[in-house]
């Protein structure tokens, strides 16, 4: 079993050097950049190399642009039909794979159990597709007369030259309630699914958003951006808000609806959850309709009730701050308690957390919660900005593969934008401390000594575990039970294995649990059998 | 309900796929090459197909499933990938250390044109191939066919390596088509048990169910190793387990070779299983150990034993062909009723042979290759069954349609077992039966009134 804080026995330094040992050179140099040593330094963040192309050949964690896309962003909005123009294997597996929760009740409408495709045939391939997505378009109106269609390319589309765009537009103006939009969010654009949820939320914030000016309901409205409901964190954190009294205009894109993304330019606040993938639209959402922005992180118990807060001080309506303290007051005291038994078989454990481009930051809150350390950690698909701040997003390269990654300009809309709230009211704020559009990144939060590295590969990650011997590893499901064959559990932290919520307070419990089940299981104690651990034949055998 | 927009009411459709019974050719070849020893498969693409077809296989098999892909960009899409997989090859070489690497092209790299051959020439003429160190490939566009084709391509793949040295080795080559691990071992067992030499490829067993020992190792013990591949050209014979499967390995070894060959179905159930049987004792001219035709006889007892639950029991199937096959013989043999049938792999043959295997029926089964499961659910919404057998996406239509279900196929995502216990062989069939006549009484234990409420079979 593994034990309480092991001796470290390697230093960074030697844990990156035999981490690169084996590679040819080029490669050892390009990934020596993406392998960061902690050097706090005081008051400027160290540099790490991201977002840059994966090596081909070595075993990467990533993913394509269309997951991005189609899978990550798009997945959860349960009244569109998201058609896939392409051969059949993109589609079939970007289906029911992401634990994405949501609910319709008993009679909405709710395509996310269904998976649809053009089914691309060789003739489509040397013939074109339009036809066929046309075709399959009209078919999919024809069943479910859905609000909208969105049509997503696949690899081969972009390179036989479909039009997409112009078959969607022909078709949103030829049934003229149904709205029809494309992603060009072909897999070998970018360089992870980054640029996937670029692409979606580009579209989103294109042809959804502001189409629905209807006033909603509620006094303190916001919109919850880059939160996907996994495991049902968004329903978890929807509770707390509805507590609150805060109405959740648009959740980006967890167990939401058309209506939503339509309406999400009535809210008032926009809060970024997951940095990574929709800092961005936030921005976008401010210039054009005047809402601004403030990061969030609903992962820890500590850090929702600080959310919380913020989004109070942000609305500074004293019946708001005091019902949000009497609801942080009313939940702590169930996180406390679980806390107490947990932690003393938790603390002074270490973790490794290589996920996504938020989650391996969000996480370590709840480790810490624990007791437990986090040793070494990076992003999937994260950016330089994500590591090292919002300061480093002016002076960012623009290279080859994010240059054909569209950028929408959007400028205030002459009859929407409204700001909300005077410039003096904004001053105050800030004077006060408050911070909007702040993001600090992961490294800040990394303790000396450290290791940062970005787009960890299989290699590395056997390496990192053999070397430092983490408790607990957190990645997805194509590391998992490589991981696992060497004796540390592996949690998943895309899409949650089997569990979740784990945003809020009652997902701060239940991740409190799930990692004590794993860093504690009787399982990891049984991997040698008897005549393994005790291989001579020294003694004869004793009969009773 | 879940499937909540599915119309009785069925309306044809010409382009449009809905909850497909397919998916595409690479994973197929990924899950083969896994069969060879010391392999790593290679996805010759973007990068995200390759991280779908592992993700797909490790939740199927809850094992590591290693693959590399050349990671294009949109420069490779533009100007070829050749660049990419030379680089790949020495990376891969040089960092994992694989006996054999085994390229799968992708839509992309095909859309592209890439000529795989010519850039392993390449490979090899550069230096880039360590010396007793080799690649295979096999071309797997998924805009044909389906991942079917794929395992079928890779195996296909294989016999490439094959040599005839003009000295017959003894050896009868077997082809299981794409089974489970366990199945694998099932078919070296039965043979063993007959002592007749075979070399299985691919060969999973020993790859994607292996122990938890606090160990890993990127390539395990088992699969088919490079030289047993070569020596597949002095074999007697070839046993072409599954014509959509194994055929194509079979012939081309025939063609190349000049090993003869024999297409069997998968040994599903009785009858395929005596199929099977009686093929190797026949080609080996040994005979059947009494073991074998006990297990034999344990089937057919419990066949007598519970025929009553089969006995005119509708259902509703999704699958891969030549699984489908096997099992639509095995389920009428015990009078059970294939009604419904949908493969997401194209080819009028199956329905053909479908209709052939449930021509004696009193009625006509519903059949299509190229279906999806979206038409499956419409055929039982309008003709109710008592059985659904399929991969687990088929839960979907089990809780709406309040169905027993027998996951069985690829992929299994909810459940474990197929990795462990086979299906195929008389073993396979009492395992099967046991899972079918469970999944009816336990249906029946619910649904009978208190009075009718039973205690034994
Ligand atoms: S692009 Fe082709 S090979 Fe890749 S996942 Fe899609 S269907 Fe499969
Ligand atoms: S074909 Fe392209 S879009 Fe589809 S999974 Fe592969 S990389 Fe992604």
């Amino acid at each position: 079993m593994a034990t309480q804080s092991k001796p470290a026995q390697w230093t960074p330094a030697e844990v990156k050097e035999e981490m690169l040992k084996k590679y040819p050179p080029k490669v050892a140099r390009k990934r020596a950049s993406s392998i960061l040593i902690n050097e706090a330094l005081s008051n400027t963040t160290p540099e790490i190399q991201a977002n840059v192309r994966t090596i081909p050949g070595i075993i990467t964690m990533r993913g394509c642009t269309y997951a991005g896309c189609k899978g990550v962003i798009m997945g959860p909005t349960r009244d569109i039909v998201n058609l896939v123009h392409g051969p059949i294997g993109c589609s079939f597996y970007a289906w029911l794979t992401r634990r994405n929760q949501t609910d319709a009740g008993e009679t909405g409408e709710n395509y996310m159990t269904y998976a649809f495709s053009t089914d691309m045939q060789d003739s489509d391939v040397i013939f074109g597709g339009e036809k066929k997505l046309k075709a399959a378009i009209q078919e999919a109106y024809d069943l479910f007369h859905p609000k909208g269609i969105a049509v997503f390319a696949t690899c081969p589309v972009g390179l036989i030259g479909d039009d997409i765009h112009a078959v969607a537009k022909e078709m949103k103006d030829k049934f003229g309630d149904c709205n029809v939009f494309a992603f060009s969010c072909e897999g070998y654009k970018g360089v992870s699914q980054s640029a996937g949820h670029h692409i979606a939320n580009n579209q989103v914030f294109k042809h959804l958003v502001g189409q629905n000016d209807e006033k909603k309901p509620g006094e303190y409205k916001i919109n919850l951006l880059g939160e996907y409901n996994i495991g049902g964190d968004g329903f978890e954190i929807d509770r707390i808000l509805k507590l609150c009294g805060i109405t959740n205009i648009a959740t980006f894109s967890g167990n939401s609806t058309y209506d939503q993304f339509a309406s999400a330019h009535t809210a008032d606040l926009s809060c970024v959850m997951c940095h990574r993938s929709i800092n961005y639209v936030a921005d976008m959402l401010e210039t054009k309709y005047g809402i601004p922005w403030i990061k969030v992180n609903f992962i820890g118990a500590e850090a929702t009730a600080k959310s919380l807060r913020k989004i109070g001080q942000y609305f500074g309506d004293k019946t708001l701050i005091d019902r949000i303290e009497a609801v942080i007051a009313a939940e702590m005291p169930a996180v406390k308690a679980a806390l107490e038994d947990i932690k003393p078989r938790t603390e002074g454990k270490t973790a490794m957390l290589f996920v996504g481009g938020s989650r391996a930051h969000h996480y370590m809150e709840l480790f810490n919660e624990l007791g437990m350390k986090t040793v070494s950690t990076g992003y999937e698909f994260g950016h330089r900005d994500d590591y090292e701040g919002r300061e480093v997003i002016p002076g960012l390269k623009v290279d080859a593969d994010s240059r054909n990654i569209e950028e929408i300009e959007v400028e205030a809309d002459p009859e929407r934008f409204a700001p909300r709230k005077s410039e003096e009211e904004m001053k105050a704020l800030t004077d006060s401390g408050f911070e909007f559009k702040d993001y600090k990144g992961l490294i800040p939060d990394m303790d000396k000594g450290t290791l940062v590295i970005d787009d960890l590969n299989q290699y590395e990650a056997e390496k990192l575990v053999e070397m430092i011997k983490p408790d607990i590893f957190c990645a997805g499901i194509k590391e998992k039970y490589s991981i696992q064959k060497l004796g540390i559990p592996l949690k998943q932290l895309h899409s949650y294995d089997y569990g979740g919520p784990y945003a809020g307070f009652q997902g701060a419990v239940n991740f409190y649990k799930e990692i004590d089940r794993l860093v504690n299981s009787k399982v990891w104690g049984f991997m040698k059998a008897p005549w393994q651990e005790n291989p001579e034949l020294s003694a004869t055998y004793v009969w009773e | 309900m879940l499937l909540r927009h599915t119309p009785k009411e069925i309306k044809e459709r010409s382009a449009l796929v809905v909850n497909p019974a397919k998916t595409c050719q690479p994973i197929g070849a990924m899950y083969a090459a896994l069969g060879v020893h010391g392999c790593l498969p290679h996805s010759h693409g973007s990068q995200g197909c390759c991280a779908y077809h592992r993700s797909a296989l490790t939740k199927h098999y809850k094992e590591p499933i290693s693959a590399a892909t050349s990671s294009f960009t949109e420069g490779a899409s533009v100007f070829g990938g050749q660049a990419n997989l030379l680089q790949a090859i020495e990376n891969i070489f040089t960092v994992y250390e694989p006996e054999v690497i085994a390229v799968h092209t992708t839509c992309l790299s095909e859309t592209i044109g890439d000529d795989i051959k010519q850039i392993r020439d390449k490979a090899e003429k550069s230096g880039l191939v360590p010396k007793g160190k080799h690649i295979i490939y096999c071309n797997t566009p998924s805009y044909i066919g389906s991942h079917v084709t794929g395992f079928s391509n890779m195996v296909k793949g294989m016999t490439e390596v094959a040599e005839n040295t003009g000295k017959k080795n003894g050896k009868v080559n077997v082809i299981p088509g794409w089974v489970e691990p366990a199945d694998m071992e099932e078919l070296k067992r039965l043979a063993a048990l007959m002592a007749v030499p075979i070399t299985l490829f691919p060969d999973t067993s020993g790859v994607l169910n292996g122990p938890l020992s606090g160990e890993y190792h990127m390539f395990p013990e088992g699969g088919v190793t490079m030289k047993e591949l070569k020596e597949a050209g002095d074999a007697v014979g070839t046993l072409a387990l599954g014509e959509w499967c194994s055929a194509d390995a079979a012939r081309s070894l025939d063609t190349r070779c000049k090993v003869p060959c024999k297409v069997l179905d998968m040994p599903f159930g009785l009858k395929a299983t005596d199929r099977f049987v009686d093929a190797l004792r026949i080609i080996a001219g040994t005979s059947v150990p009494e073991e074998i035709t006990r297990e034999r006889g344990q089937l057919v007892d419990m066949i007598s034993d519970s025929h009553q639950y089969y006995y005119q029991k509708k259902v509703a199937l999704f699958g891969d062909p030549d699984q489908l096959i096997a099992m639509t013989e095995f389920l009428v043999s015990i009078d059970m009723w294939p009604t419904h049938m949908v493969t997401g792999t194209p080819g009028s043959k199956f329905e053909k042979r479908i209709k052939e295997l449930t021509a004696h029926l009193p009625y006509e089964v519903n059949v299509k290759a190229g279906g999806d499961m979206f038409l499956l659910h419409q055929w039982i919404k309008n003709e109710p069954v008592d059985l659904l057998i399929g991969n687990t996406y088929g839960k979907y239509i089990s809780r709406d349609e309040d169905l027993p279900f027998l996951r069985w196929g690829f992929p299994i995502l909810d459940r474990v077992g197929h990795q462990y216990f086979p299906t195929v062989g008389y073993k396979g069939g009492l395992r099967l039966l046991e899972k079918i006549l469970g999944l009816l009484l336990d249906r029946k234990d619910r649904d009978d009134s208190e009075t009718q409420f039973e205690l034994t079979l």
